[in-house]
């Protein structure tokens, strides 16, 4: 039982962190307390606006005006003094003491949370001598080791460079390696890799762990994706709405839930783990042999010089057919062409080589790519884009009836009451009360919000919604609701999809069919769950094999097939 | 990075020739030249205007030629012997004239320049950091009203007590007794005693919108996730501060470079006309109504010349603070 105590290094005791705003005080975090033990993690999750970040920073003392720790206690052990960090002053000397030295804090964004005017090594060698006094050459010196530790090749070049020439990857290695440079016992990673694509979030995930065994470090690590607790925790904590709502370890959580809100989370994030259920593929309802709706050949994009040696081949000999009814998913990382593969079809951006074919209701059939600006309004009624960013794709300025009912009055298709009810219509059809007509988008949660958007990309009656990472936004709550909402809305009108994502859990629960891109190429076309069990080609493998998987009893990341892309 | 500053150095030239053409050409714009505004102040004086006489200057000075050859004449003159022509107006060379004008007026722009930036940078930082407190609307308030009085009331102002309460003899940059003395360190004295009634003020704008661009992007900066990296490092809080996001607000100080010396010269006229300041505004304002015009050329030559070398700087510092910048 002593040697129990022992490990704990960092006790939490009923803290509550306040935010004194104008009208109110909002409770952010109430009554919250859980351990940090030496060697051990402790994953912290929730959907967004649970207060798991502020709790987190609140072990640092860093929580943003106008925040503040109103109660509880935040014990810091260390050989058998005790020291209550909620009691100390946020600017004073013994605070910062404990900043980086005793607790080191790795961040979500990795393009942000590093200066970009200042070189890597100047900011980690800033961190080493600020906890220990070596001089400049020895800190230097520590600074190489760290990089060289966190695995960035040739790190005594890569000190000198500056964070916009890293990847995403290699800029949170270096985060990684500025958060050890005072030597912490403790280790808060703040969602590390939710910027990450896939297979570079589990190359970090694997990082942290083997670094956090090798130095007996306690970690608290954040996050919203169940996947990822499954593979790394020991202990997790459940949170909402500013309450842990339950706790305990890691194969309890998963396999014996006790709140219905962890089972709540558990259930909408393994059910996208398979296809879903019960659903015919479109393909197969009718015997006879469907026509595709939209056939892409050799579609391609350079930018740049054609030829030249920089020139970059953002789409490379495209081909795909997409049928009615069906859903096609395009998978990829980030760089791989997927985003630019959408707009060539819409021709937002013009295809260097190639044809895009689209075959109307009575079977004529259209050359997308000869069109002129006039014609390709009409093929832009039939053929609409659902946006990622939820936030960004709604004018602020626009009550929901004019954002929803804009296609109908540009299209001089509805005005007055026809205008009102069809965009009532409309609402109703993604599930949002009518009644909202006249509000303004920031009235409306990010899962409302992406309803609206749907709601405008049906107005004009589409036969094909393009879905460009449609759903990465959202909390994998509100993510699986989007996913039902658009599957119901395809069947009832009779809808194709490309749905464009990351995701790949996202796009096997969505997708009839799925084509794997990587290098602006397609590597692979295939059914859905095929290329989720059984894939063929080396890339897929790897890419499958690097998602988290949600259960603790079977880490797959951790066995997963790494891929060395050839060398161009 | 020598590649680049040479190859900017070399894309001056072509803009300096455009630039001297315009100006030539405004300033041939309004009918008549210098001789026909003599004409008529002289007949409007009763004297008797001597018709052979009139075409003998129009030979000497070439008005009877076309537009681009007074202009090539002008500008061979300046490239093969650094002669500005003449001003009719002083009778003497534009070269005498000109340089002591722009002597004072690049010292005065420096001066000010340098004055914006000590005040402005502090406070600037301070109301950022403290915003909302009674400090930052104090300056809130002081500097809506540097940006909102004209310059020169602010000139009159200030003249206006440096007489009553300084007893110091206001106006110019010498008091009468120095004005001719050769330079001494009395001179001197008296000298930096007259420059700050001019630098105050003219500073007086710039340093107002400066702090309110500071703040704002400040107040930007302050909240982004690279800053909450540096205070969990465990740096103090000043350090934080300074070191990383008022070094990436910094970039519209650099910029200022480019503005005050352009401004100086077309923004401040008045008020230079007011404190009777020997800068090149009021020359340049009193060689346009009487239509000298080789005068006026060589002085919007210069300026535009002197504005080119502080946007050439103000770049460089850029990419000296800003590695974003010098790597693309």
């Amino acid at each position: 039982m002593t040697d129990l105590a022992e490990d704990t290094v960092l006790s939490v005791e009923n803290l509550s962190i306040d935010f004194r705003l104008r009208t109110h005080i909002l409770h952010a975090v109430e009554n919250v307390s859980f351990e940090l033990k030496r060697s051990q993690t402790l994953c912290l999750v929730g959907e967004s606006g649970s207060g798991k970040s502020v709790t987190a920073r609140s072990l640092l003392q860093i929580v943003d005006r106008p925040g503040s720790i109103v109660d509880g206690r935040i014990l810091l052990r260390n050989a058998g003094a005790v020291t209550d960090i909620a009691r100390l002053d946020p600017d004073g000397q013994a605070m910062r003491a404990i900043r980086g030295r005793r607790i080191g804090l790795i961040f979500q964004e990795p393009m942000s949370s590093l200066s970009p005017v200042h070189t890597i090594g100047s900011q980690i060698t800033e961190a080493v001598r600020l906890h220990s006094d070596l001089d400049k050459r020895a800190a230097r010196a520590k600074t190489v080791e760290l990089l060289r530790q966190v695995e960035i090749p040739n790190p005594d070049q890569m000190a000198d460079r500056y964070t916009f020439e890293f990847s995403g990857g290699m800029r949170q290695r270096a985060m990684i390696a500025m958060a050890l440079a005072g030597n912490p016992d403790i280790l808060i990673a703040d969602e590390p890799t939710t910027a990450l694509d896939v297979t570079t979030q589990a190359e970090i995930l694997d990082l942290i762990k083997r670094l956090q065994v090798e130095r007996g470090m306690a970690m608290l690590l954040i996050t919203h994706d169940m996947g990822i607790v499954a593979e790394v925790a020991d202990d997790v904590a459940v949170m909402r709405f500013g309450h842990i709502v339950e706790r305990g370890p890691v194969d309890a959580i998963y396999h014996d839930a006790q709140h219905p809100y962890t089972r709540q989370l558990l259930t909408s994030t393994v059910k996208l783990t398979r296809h879903v259920e019960s659903r015919v593929p479109a393909v197969a309802l009718s015997s006879q042999p469907l026509r595709p709706i939209l056939s892409v050949r050799n579609l391609g994009k350079t930018f740049g010089w054609h030829g030249k040696t920089n020139s970059l081949r953002a789409v490379d000999d495209a081909n795909f057919d997409l049928y009615p009814g069906e859903n096609l998913g395009i998978v990829g990382e980030s760089g791989s062409g997927k985003t630019t593969l959408g707009r060539l079809i819409l021709r937002t951006v013009e295809p260097t080589t190639g044809t895009v074919v689209y075959r109307n209701k009575d079977g004529s059939e259209v050359e997308v790519t000869s069109l002129t600006k006039k014609e390709l309004r009409g093929f832009h009624r039939e053929v609409r884009l659902v946006f990622q960013d939820p936030f960004a794709s709604l004018n602020p300025r626009m009550t929901v009836k004019e954002v929803i009912g804009d296609p109908l009055i540009i299209n001089g298709l509805a005005k007055g009451k026809a205008l009102e009810e069809r965009v009532a219509e409309l609402m109703r059809l993604v599930g949002l009360d009518p009644m909202g007509m006249e509000r303004y988008p920031h009235a409306f949660s990010g899962g409302q919000r992406q309803r609206i958007g749907i709601a405008r990309a049906l107005a004009l009656d589409p036969r094909i919604i393009i879905a460009d990472e449609a759903t990465s936004a959202l909390d994998v709550s509100i993510r699986s609701q989007i996913l039902d909402l658009l599957l119901d809305i395809r069947q009832r009108l009779n809808l194709s999809f490309i749905f464009i994502s990351h995701d790949i859990s996202v796009v096997r629960y969505f997708c009839d069919r799925v084509a794997v891109m990587h290098r602006g190429k397609i590597v692979e076309l295939g059914e859905a769950e095929q290329i989720c069990t059984a894939p063929q080609e080396a890339y897929t493998k790897s890419l499958i094999s690097a998602v988290p998987n949600p259960d603790p009893r079977d880490k797959r990341m951790l066995h997963r097939h790494r891929f060395v892309a050839p060398v161009l | 990075m020598l590649g680049y500053i040479f190859k900017r150095v070399l894309y001056m030239i072509p803009t300096l020739f455009g630039m001297s053409l315009i100006s030539f050409l405004i300033i041939q714009l309004p009918p008549g030249d210098y001789l026909t505004s003599m004409i008529a102040t002289m007949s409007d004086s009763g004297q008797a205007v001597d018709p052979a006489q009139i075409e003998r200057l129009k030979e000497i000075y070439g008005f009877d030629d076309p537009f681009y050859i007074q202009y090539l004449k002008w500008i061979w003159g300046i490239v093969s012997r650094g002669d500005f022509g003449y001003s009719f107006e002083w009778n003497q060379p534009v070269s005498g004239l000109i340089w002591g004008r722009m002597g004072s007026t690049l010292v005065i722009s420096l001066l000010s320049l340098l004055f914006v930036w000590i005040v402005a940078l502090p406070i600037g930082i301070y109301s950022a950091v403290r915003r909302h407190s009674i400090s930052d609307h104090v300056f809130t308030f002081f500097g809506f009203i540097g940006l909102a009085v004209p310059n020169f009331i602010l000139a009159l102002v200030l003249m206006y007590f440096a007489y009553r309460y300084l007893g110091q003899s206001v106006g110019g940059l010498n008091s009468p007794e120095f004005a001719e003395a050769p330079w001494s360190l009395a001179k001197v004295g008296d000298f930096l005693a007259h420059l700050w009634i001019p630098i105050i003020i003219i500073g007086a704008s710039g340093t107002a919108a400066l702090i309110r661009v500071l703040r704002a992007n400040l107040t930007d900066e302050l909240h982004k996730p690279y800053v909450i990296t540096a205070r969990a490092k465990g740096l103090p809080e000043y350090k934080v501060i300074l070191k990383y996001p008022v070094r990436i607000a910094l970039n519209p100080f650099v910029s200022a470079i480019g503005w005050v010396l352009p401004h100086l010269v077309s923004g401040v006229t008045i008020t230079a006309i007011v404190l009777n300041l020997p800068t090149a505004g009021p020359l340049l304002f009193r060689a346009l109504v009487s239509q000298d015009m080789y005068l006026a050329g060589s002085f919007i030559l210069l300026l535009s010349a002197l504005t080119l070398v502080g946007m050439l700087l103000s770049d460089l510092l850029l990419a000296l603070l800003d590695p974003r910048i010098r790597f693309n």
